[in-house]
């Protein structure tokens, strides 16, 4: 499936506060972009712009695909595979019940069982939630990530938390990911390691 | 409808699990119960005429414990976008969140309220309408309070408005409810039974609309 994603002049308010105006890109299947800016710049409110989560100010939003153009954000938020910095882990759920859950949430024809050894989750598939460090966490949401089986990724601040190897392994997942046809949109403060595209924001007064 | 059971199963698992709240709603309902008797005294045609009303209310007010979490926690910890993205409606999550909600905290209080009926020296037969009502009953204490749970979800300490939302839309609930058992006591013509099963009806269709709704408002 080919697939893109097309912004036309969108702006963002928060709280009476103007992030970005007359933001405009396309990113065609393959590519991944990375947000570049300083803390406060409007990274992560794009990113849930995107997602369909906040509304805009003005522009539109559309994922292109073989067989839709989705512009509304029900349709949109069905081509999205989400990442954020908060983690979604239930302290009270083991790592094998969590991918199983999110297996099942996301209608994923893979086994999640499948998921454990990639992410190095192995050792811990039978911990609860609450005893898992940040960067365990970060682990077992890529791990959520590949299961939720979706061409466009949103990725916030993919490798805080993460060792060495884990960088290492988001970095992989996305070149494989993108050169599957896939789009990864990344906020980031750190090179991400691979080549992508960059947008920076908040470089205007 | 895979999407759908999943969350109905977690929501349910997570809710009797430890530092899920069902417990706590059940203790909390038995301990309210068993206070009134003390308090208010050995007479037992007060205590059977009044048991309808004081066991609804408890029920209303120990479902009310954990309904606070019922979206914040995914809120708080970001399993609110993740839910929202997948492949089913938010009408239909929150319409799973609340069934989860009744099946851990409304049905056990439903189950437990005929051995506290006891305390009350409430017959059989009106036993059996208080039963009843509530298992008619506590899908609309979850349905209703859902919304505010929805409503109050990004809030910080929301659990301490909830009650203002959600109490005074319960109220016809607790009428009937409490109505339903007085009229099998008095032996007459039992129409709050029916007004609390149109009640109920009515706040489980509708509910899961407006709670997704106010879901959609606080992710922005």
């Amino acid at each position: 499936m080919t697939i893109a994603l097309e912004v036309t002049d969108l702006t963002c308010i928060r709280g009476q506060r103007v992030l970005f105006r007359g933001l405009a890109f396309t990113l065609l299947g393959g590519r991944a972009l990375a947000l570049e800016g300083p803390n406060g710049s409007g990274k992560t409110s794009l990113l849930r712009l995107l997602a369909g989560f906040l509304k805009q100010a003005s522009g539109t939003v559309r994922v292109l695909s073989d067989t839709v153009a989705a512009d509304e954000p029900e349709e949109r938020g069905r081509f999205i595979g989400w990442h954020a910095h908060q983690d979604a882990v239930k302290p009270q759920m083991t790592v094998r019940e969590q991918l199983a859950f999110h297996a099942r949430l996301y209608e994923s024809p893979k086994d999640p069982q499948t998921m454990l050894a990639p992410f190095g989750l192995t050792a811990i598939a039978d911990l609860p939630g609450q005893y898992l460090s940040a960067g365990q966490k970060r682990r077992l949401g890529l791990a959520r990530l590949h299961l939720s089986m979706r061409p466009l990724w949103l990725l916030d601040e993919p490798l805080a938390a993460l060792d060495t190897a884990g960088k290492a392994l988001v970095a992989q997942a996305i070149t494989a990911h993108c050169a599957a046809g896939g789009l990864v949109v990344a906020a980031t403060h750190e090179p991400l390691g691979i080549d992508c595209d960059a947008l920076r924001l908040g470089s205007e007064p | 409808m895979t999407p759908f059971f999943a969350l109905l199963k977690r929501d349910t698992s997570l809710a009797v699990r430890a530092g899920g709240g069902a417990a706590l709603a059940l203790a909390f309902f038995a301990c309210v119960v068993t206070l009134v008797p003390l308090g208010v005294g050995p007479d037992l045609k007060l205590l059977a005429r009044i048991a309808g009303g004081v066991l609804w209310v408890a029920a209303v007010l120990a479902a009310l414990l954990s309904l606070d979490r019922l979206f914040q926690a995914d809120y708080e910890d970001g399993s609110l976008d993740l839910l929202a993205l997948a492949p089913m409606s938010l009408e239909a999550s929150a319409f799973a969140k609340i069934a989860a909600h009744w099946l851990a905290t409304g049905l056990p209080l439903t189950l437990l309220s005929a051995l506290l009926a006891v305390l009350y020296n409430l017959p059989v037969a009106p036993t059996g309408a208080l039963v009843l009502s509530l298992l008619v009953g506590t899908p609309a204490v979850s349905a209703i309070g859902a919304i505010g749970a929805a409503l109050t979800l990004s809030i910080r300490r929301g659990g301490l408005i909830l009650p203002l939302i959600v109490l005074p839309l319960l109220a016809p609930a607790v009428i009937f409810g409490s109505g339903a058992v007085l009229a099998v006591l008095d032996a007459m013509s039992n129409g709050a039974m029916l007004l609390l099963a149109a009640f109920s009806l009515l706040a489980v269709v509708l509910s899961p609309f407006a709670a997704a709704a106010s879901v959609r408002l606080n992710l922005g």
